[in-house]
């Protein structure tokens, strides 16, 4: 007999777990409480790159120069994800197993908590001697006493109230070692376990609803000039995209006409406020009025249209060397630094017949001359000047790849140059006209307007993710601040020979830094004697 | 004097009450652990000479040196130390109240502001705890703390007064930022807490270079600062998830997207997750006491890292300051 328990004593230290097994033991790894905490740092650790690098989603161009200045480290970190951390393969990873053993975790959990908040709670300890016993004399008999505390525990008012604040309380009457005793147990805890469950679905809530969010998402990003009209469908963006489930005949095809732009600033050229004053045409309603700041997006059915900037787009318009007008429209320049200087580029493809134009401009708001170079002093349009090159060649647009409206292509250019060999650059203020040498044609500045850009996005998991982010808030706020707290009363149901008195011996329990639970002890026992008995001091914190 | 002087003395005089509060309280530390040896010592004496008095072996109660009563100390620096830190705070306040009426706007804004504001709110949750409980032992860390912050506020992070730029004129950068101050305040106290329980932890377990250190004795035990730094934890945890909630609802507002991974977005998530981390290595068996106490202090690191570093060197939208 005895070998063959050492056998199987042996055979069971085995680990012959068949798949099952291992699935199993695999699953419970990933949903221990260690491995919770090891991805968690994981994932801090992960993320720290994607703020030291320059990643493609944030920054596009810096990225790309990035890697062309590091030929071995640039492609070397891009392949590996590096330059893409929050969308890369270990960065999902690391929180899908987060989210995975998180679900494995909360799933149980709720199921237990369920099961335990209809079951009794435990009895008290038949020995007390481990919590540092009181004892108290009250004048009344044990049933009254301990029914009395119960009424104190469970406290008063209506009942979410009461389950909220108060205790779980049970009274046994039992055998203890001094003859028959009741024994009252009182917990208090619930509170603080739904609220860490309530906190952690609501992660899962915030996940699940940024995923959704991600497919059922589109924004775009337009750029309106004052007086000019956009129509709300994907050619009329100058950048678009959209989640997987969102079709482009979605969009509702509303009109929004920038009627004014004001922009303020004060003395130093800070900004202090920018308004844009719109009109919204939706299919079917009346036009109305609409305004959009900084901090302050339309709403469009289901989108916002927030402001995103602004700049100048002044109006040339452009003769060529036939005498026809080549060209009439705003161009939206960019601003470069916070005084505006700006710079844009005018392609003119359609001449008569020559070469076709293109110039790059620099625009200056308030131009003030400082030796040979200008700089712009202010953003408001006090002094505007305009210094422009000219180039002739081909401009390159007829290669079918789409072009950056702000970049010239200078590949096929050549620009125009002075009397001196040098590259021509021509000033102009508001209103002048240039002839280009060489008879090649005429450059007018006729107005400058401001152009605001505009990012539109619609969203429609907001409301949800908001839902889930306060309950996730106020599940932490119940699970880190309700108590988790235990007190046992013990009584003898028959008093001692002689004695009128019950006497109570009473415990308690909390985790250390929950030093309330004394309070709570002592409060209990004044009620329930209607003195205030002596309870032994709490060890005072040392 | 003009509101720009006002702030400008009383933060100067705050620099400097701090800096006493510092040494006075220092020295009532020195006090209170010469004194607590000494009745330590004596009450190891009086065992010797009463015989094995109770069922524990002998020297048992030796090695439970926290069983002697607590010594009262009463010294001249106790009373200095408080009122300094008292006063510094009120000039403080007033400092950082002139500030923002100088401005124009609640002073918040630029890493100057950040600074003094936060500065306030961790000498403010140190007061507070003080008045109920006795934390004299965290009074050095915290006024030092404030001394060399407010110092390097005042002396390389000054800059002056500007309107707010359009992005930052919300409700939601009230919300925000005076709630990441705060939680910065609390998260600072909590910080000094855990540094003393580490230390206290690794002197009684004979680490050497911590031997001199005698004014250790003065600081409870690790248990105990585990307890009260938790709370303090507990506490600037859930303000950080509010200022991360609020800072996406902010974002959300004026950017268009609530969240967009921009180097402050990511140091505010790698500080929150840290910080869940502790909070989970506290429950987690092989992790509870010294590494997660370990952990809170990387999260605080971490913290400072993202309004230092972060701030100065990485490119985003939130370079403000
Ligand atoms: C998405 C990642 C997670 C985050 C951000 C997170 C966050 C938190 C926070 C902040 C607390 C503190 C509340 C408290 O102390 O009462 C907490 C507690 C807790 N978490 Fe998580 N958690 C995550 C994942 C998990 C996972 C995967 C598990 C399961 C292994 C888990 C199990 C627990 C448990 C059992 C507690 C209660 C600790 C206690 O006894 O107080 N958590 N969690």
């Amino acid at each position: 007999m005895a070998r063959v328990k050492i056998d199987n004593y042996a055979y069971a230290n085995v680990p012959r777990l068949g798949l099952t097994g291992w699935l199993r033991w695999i699953w419970r790894q990933v949903t221990s409480m260690r491995v919770a905490l090891i991805l968690l740092l994981l994932l801090a650790l992960a993320s720290i790159p994607g703020s030291v690098l320059p990643q493609w989603p944030q920054d596009a161009a810096n990225t790309q120069g990035f890697i062309d200045e590091n030929p071995f480290w640039g492609p070397l970190l891009d392949r590996l994800g590096f330059l893409d951390v929050f969308g890369s393969a270990w960065f999902t990873a690391i929180y899908l197993l987060l989210f995975a053993s998180l679900i494995g975790c909360i799933v149980p959990r709720c199921l237990v908590y369920w099961r335990e908040l209809r079951a009794p709670i435990p009895a008290a300890p038949s020995r007390l001697d481990r919590y540092e016993p009181t004892t108290a004399e009250l004048d009344v008999e044990a049933q009254a006493a301990l029914a009395s505390a119960r009424r104190s525990l469970e406290g008063s008012g209506p009942q979410p109230w009461r389950w909220a604040r108060g205790y779980r309380v049970r009274i046994d009457e039992r055998e203890g070692r001094e003859g028959a005793e009741l024994a009252l147990s009182a917990h208090q805890g619930h509170v603080r376990e739904l609220g860490n469950l309530i906190f952690h679905v609501s992660l899962v809530a915030i996940l699940i609803c940024m995923a959704t969010g991600a497919m059922l998402t589109y924004r775009g990003q337009a750029l309106i000039v004052v007086g000019d009209t956009f129509t709300n469908a994907v050619v009329a963006y100058d950048s678009y995209e959209s989640g997987a489930l969102f079709s482009e005949g979605q969009l509702e095809p509303w009109t929004l006409t920038l009627d004014q732009f004001d922009a303020e600033f004060d003395l130093v050229g800070l900004p202090t406020e920018f308004t844009a004053h719109a009109t919204l045409t939706e299919p079917g309603k009346e036009p109305r009025e609409v305004e959009s700041q900084v901090n302050r997006p339309i709403q469009v059915e289901g989108a916002k249209i927030y402001l995103q900037g602004n700049g100048y787009a002044p109006v040339f318009s452009i003769t060529d060397s036939d005498g026809n007008v080549a060209f009439r429209d705003a161009v939206p320049f960019l601003p470069q630094d916070d005084v505006y200087t700006s710079t844009g580029v005018i392609k003119v493809p359609d001449v008569t017949s020559g070469e076709q134009l293109g110039f790059t401009a620099t625009l200056l708001p308030t131009a003030v001359a400082d030796g040979d170079s200008a700089q712009s002093l202010h953003p408001s349009p006090t002094n505007p000047v305009i210094y422009l090159r000219a180039y002739t060649g081909d401009l390159g647009l007829d290669d079918g790849v789409p072009q950056n409206v702000y970049e010239l292509d200078e590949s096929q250019l050549s620009p125009l140059r002075g009397d001196d060999g040098q590259p021509l650059v021509v000033e102009m203020e508001l209103g002048d006209t240039i002839e280009l040498p060489d008879g090649l044609g005429t450059v007018t500045w006729e107005e400058l307007p401001r152009f605001a850009a505009f990012d539109l996005r619609r969203d429609p998991t907001l409301p949800w993710l908001l839902g889930s982010a306060i309950g996730a808030l106020v599940g932490l706020s119940m699970s880190l601040f309700a108590p988790r707290r235990r007190i046992w009363l013990v009584a003898p149901v028959n008093p001692a020979e002689g004695q009128k008195t019950t006497v109570v011996t009473a415990a308690a329990w909390a985790p250390a830094h929950d030093a309330g639970v004394r309070d709570d002890l002592e409060r209990v026992l004044a009620q329930t004697s209607g003195t205030s008995p002596a309870v032994a001091p709490t060890p005072e914190e040392r | 004097m003009t509101a720009q002087e006002l702030s400008w003395l009383a933060l100067w005089g705050a620099v400097a009450l701090y800096a006493i509060a510092m040494v006075a309280s220092s020295v009532h530390l020195a006090r209170v652990a010469d004194a607590k040896v000494a009745a330590k010592a004596r009450a190891k004496a009086a065992v010797a000479v009463g015989g094995p008095a109770d069922e524990s072996p002998a020297g048992a109660s030796a090695a439970r040196p926290d069983a002697a009563p607590e010594p009262r100390v009463r010294s001249r620096a106790a009373g200095i130390a408080k009122s300094t830190t008292l006063v510094g705070a009120i000039l403080n306040g007033v400092g950082v109240v002139a500030r923002g009426v100088e401005a124009g706007h609640a002073p918040w804004s630029t890493m100057y502001e950040y600074t003094i504001t936060g500065t306030f709110v961790a000498v403010v949750v140190f007061l507070i705890v003080q008045s109920r409980r006795d934390v004299s032992y965290l009074a050095p860390g915290v006024t030092g703390f404030a001394t060399i912050a407010l110092g390097i506020g005042m002396t390389v992070l000054y800059e002056a007064s500007t309107g707010l730029r359009p992005a930052l004129q919300s409700f939601w950068l009230v919300v925000h930022v005076s709630i990441a101050i705060i939680a910065t305040g609390v998260l600072i106290v909590g910080a000094v807490a855990t540094v003393l329980q580490l230390m206290r932890d690794y002197r009684d377990n004979g680490t050497a270079w911590l031997q001199p250190f005698r004014w250790l004795e003065a600081v409870p035990s690790p248990a105990t600062l585990e307890a009260l730094a938790f709370r303090l934890h507990a506490v600037g945890f859930v303000l950080w998830t509010f200022t991360v909630m609020a800072g996406a609802v902010w974002a959300e507002h004026s950017w268009g997207r609530y969240w967009g991974w921009d180097p402050k977005e990511v140091w505010s998530f790698v500080i929150w997750v840290i910080y869940a981390a502790y909070l989970h290595a506290r429950t987690t068996q092989g992790w509870a006491g010294r590494r997660s106490a370990v952990l809170a202090l990387i999260g605080f690191v971490a913290l400072i890292m993202n309004f230092t570093v972060v701030n100065i060197y990485f490119q985003g939208m939130h370079t403000y300051a």
